[in-house]
């Protein structure tokens, strides 16, 4: 009796390692893809509002600084996810999962984004308040360090045709340029940059409520719209990477049947 | 319209137009631009393994084919 019942646990394993199969993970991809781009969608139009209705005048750099509601944003989404495809590279590589190598490689075209978007916006925001488009500080150089460990990622996994060989390359550059992040991070502190410190810390922050308002509700949506793009992204390359197996041939049949 | 005394103000942005709606600007193309691409890619894999399918019907007994096409 204890036998069979210990049996049949093991035989519906309830527990969420079941979505690290590319199998169980490609419908829940699709399912959650659509609500976080919808959420995306909603908090982008909460935060403009907010940040372009609701929060005041900059009292030192007047609405230039409005910037901010995508600048900031995007410089913290291009480092987290990059930390993200390290920790799946090392998922990758010591586990030796195929849903691990396909997230970092899901990952890397919209860090990669957010990365550029954050050099391109800080340059427009630096030239009113710095005098300069660039500066070779040590904030702005390790970010753009940062654009050409993404931009390598994708050029070297591209580049390799064995896919177990481009995997494990790619695992290795996600891992050893993660140590470019706490650089970027902490460059301010370390370093004499003309980029300032940080307005937003874990212990608290130095901006006026509504604006600060205004930037979670866009780090949120920028949130919220990596997922969506990634989910979509992975489901691309899990149909691609499984295309032998019997469940991406019905897969495939049902979308032809669809269209 | 709390903030700005009227429409034209507000895309003026008080003479930092240029940088503030370059940055918006180019945030919302690139934005677009990978919409587009992840989902033209989906519609590219499902039309491509499609087509291999066709090409060998035998479920796993196309393999070598389907690895010759794709490629």
């Amino acid at each position: 009796m204890m036998n069979t019942s210990s049996l049949s646990q093991k035989r519906t394993p309830k527990s969420i390692l079941r979505f690290a199969a590319p199998q169980m993970f490609y419908p829940l991809a699709g399912t959650l893809a659509p609500w976080c781009a919808g959420i995306a969608a909603v908090l982008t139009v909460i935060g403009l509002y907010i940040g372009f209705f609701v929060a005041p005048t900059d009292f030192q750099q007047g609405e230039v600084y409005r910037v901010i509601f995508i600048h900031v944003p995007a410089a913290w989404m291009s480092m987290l996810i990059y930390l993200a495809m390290a920790f799946w590279a090392a998922v990758g590589l010591v586990l030796n999962t195929r849903m691990s190598f396909i997230m970092t490689q899901a990952l890397a075209p919209t860090g990669a984004m957010f990365c550029f978007l954050a050099l391109w916006t800080g340059a427009l925001w630096g030239k009113p308040t710095w005098g300069t488009y660039w500066v070779w500080d040590a904030r702005l150089t390790s970010q753009l360090l940062l654009l050409f460990l993404y931009l390598g990622f994708m050029a070297l996994t591209q580049a390799i045709e064995d896919q177990r060989r481009a995997d494990r390359a790619g695992a290795i550059i996600a891992l050893v340029g993660a140590v470019n992040v706490p650089i970027i991070y902490f460059s301010v502190q370390w370093w004499n940059t003309l980029h300032q410190g940080a307005s937003v810390t874990p212990t608290g922050s130095s901006m006026a409520s509504t604006m600060l308002a205004g930037m979670l509700v866009m780090a949120i949506a920028s949130w919220a719209y990596t997922f969506a793009v990634v989910f979509w992204r992975v489901r691309s390359l899990i149909l691609e990477r499984e295309r032998h197996t019997d469940w991406v041939g019905a897969e495939i049949d049902a979308q032809e049947g669809r269209s | 319209m709390m903030k700005w005394e009227s429409w034209s103000a507000f895309w003026s942005m008080d003479g930092a137009a240029l940088f503030v709606w370059g940055s918006y600007a180019v945030t919302a193309l690139l934005i677009a631009v990978e919409l587009v691409l992840v989902l033209r890619r989906r519609s590219d894999v499902v039309r491509r393994l499609a087509r291999l399918r066709r090409a060998a019907p035998l479920a796993n007994g196309g393999r070598r084919t389907s690895e010759e096409i794709f490629e």
